[in-house]
């Protein structure tokens, strides 16, 4: 599994170590974070710092992860690269999670949620 | 094109090499025949080393990241779809990817002998609603918008049972200013 967590205050912070999230393994990581988010908090911070590309396949697994984790848990986005982030913003998903910095602003300051 | 089982990507690199030393060498109107042209499988797999390779023999246009990310997207939807509903029902199936450097960006040729497009026309490709609950948020469906958003000139011809799609990449421009 490309994914690594870390359990941090009342959330979950799982870190993508793949450098894309494409149409080749878009289905396994949706799977992937079903598996590590199982029974876990209620929030979980998803850190895609690593990723540099990502397509609507994996666009799509990520809609698709915060489906599935709703409505017990909630998916939240950091670190956003820039290739990643323009995916968000040219389909407007960036209205739909709310998107930090980097991790560490996901408990920072609440307030500043997107 | 009836190699449908070679699992490698064909490429020519000394021929780019040859045709990029040539460009430099000539004067910058010349510049447009560093063309590149790739062959390889209607899958996945192949399409993401397609990406890489096609990236890899553009590295002279000196492209920005941002440019260079707006070329893999680009790239990305209009071959993953080739190979997700051209190729749905063929797993042999044979990608063409021809680019030109054009003083006005990368003029694109995409090929394939897969199925046509849904009325013989590219989609419209309208961003799919948000304005849902999460439940009902769409998975799919934004590949055209992307597409559309950010290619150029965009072109569907269907003929002798292959589809063809051109379009344009307004990037690159530095390298024909320099």
């Amino acid at each position: 599994m490309q994914l690594e967590t870390v359990n941090r205050d009342d959330a979950i912070i799982v870190t993508a170590l793949m450098d894309r999230i494409d149409a080749v393994i878009a289905i396994q990581f949706k799977d992937d974070m079903r598996e590590a988010c199982e029974n876990g908090p209620a929030r979980v911070v998803l850190d895609l710092g690593s990723v540099q590309f990502i397509d609507s396949s994996g666009l799509g697994a990520i809609v698709a992860t915060m489906k599935l984790l709703a409505p017990d848990q909630k998916l939240e986005l950091a670190a956003l690269t820039p290739t990643v982030d323009k995916v968000f913003r040219l389909t407007r998903m960036d209205s739909i999670f709310a998107i930090h910095t980097d991790a560490n602003a996901a408990f920072a300051d609440i307030a500043h949620v997107s | 094109m009836q190699t449908p089982h070679l699992p490698t990507l064909r490429m020519y690199p000394d021929h780019l090499t040859q045709l990029k030393h040539k460009a430099q060498a000539m004067p910058r109107q010349q510049n447009h025949a560093s063309e590149l042209h790739l062959t390889f499988p209607g899958t996945a797999i192949a399409v993401r080393k397609a990406l890489a390779d096609t990236l890899a023999a553009l590295r002279f246009l000196d492209l920005s990241p941002e440019e260079a990310g707006t070329v893999e997207l680009v790239l990305a939807e209009v071959m993953n779809n080739i190979v997700e509903h051209a190729f749905a029902d063929n797993p042999d199936g044979m990608i063409e990817l021809g680019i030109t450097p054009m003083p006005n960006g990368l003029s694109c040729r995409l090929c394939d002998d897969g199925l046509p497009m849904p009325d013989g026309m590219v989609p419209l490709g309208g961003n799919p609603s948000l304005d849902c609950a999460v439940g009902d948020l769409p998975e799919g469906g934004f590949g055209w918008f992307l597409i559309r958003d950010l290619a150029h000139d965009l072109e569907y011809t269907r003929s002798s049972g292959k589809n063809r799609l051109t379009f344009r990449i307004s990037v690159g421009h530095a390298h024909f200013e320099a």
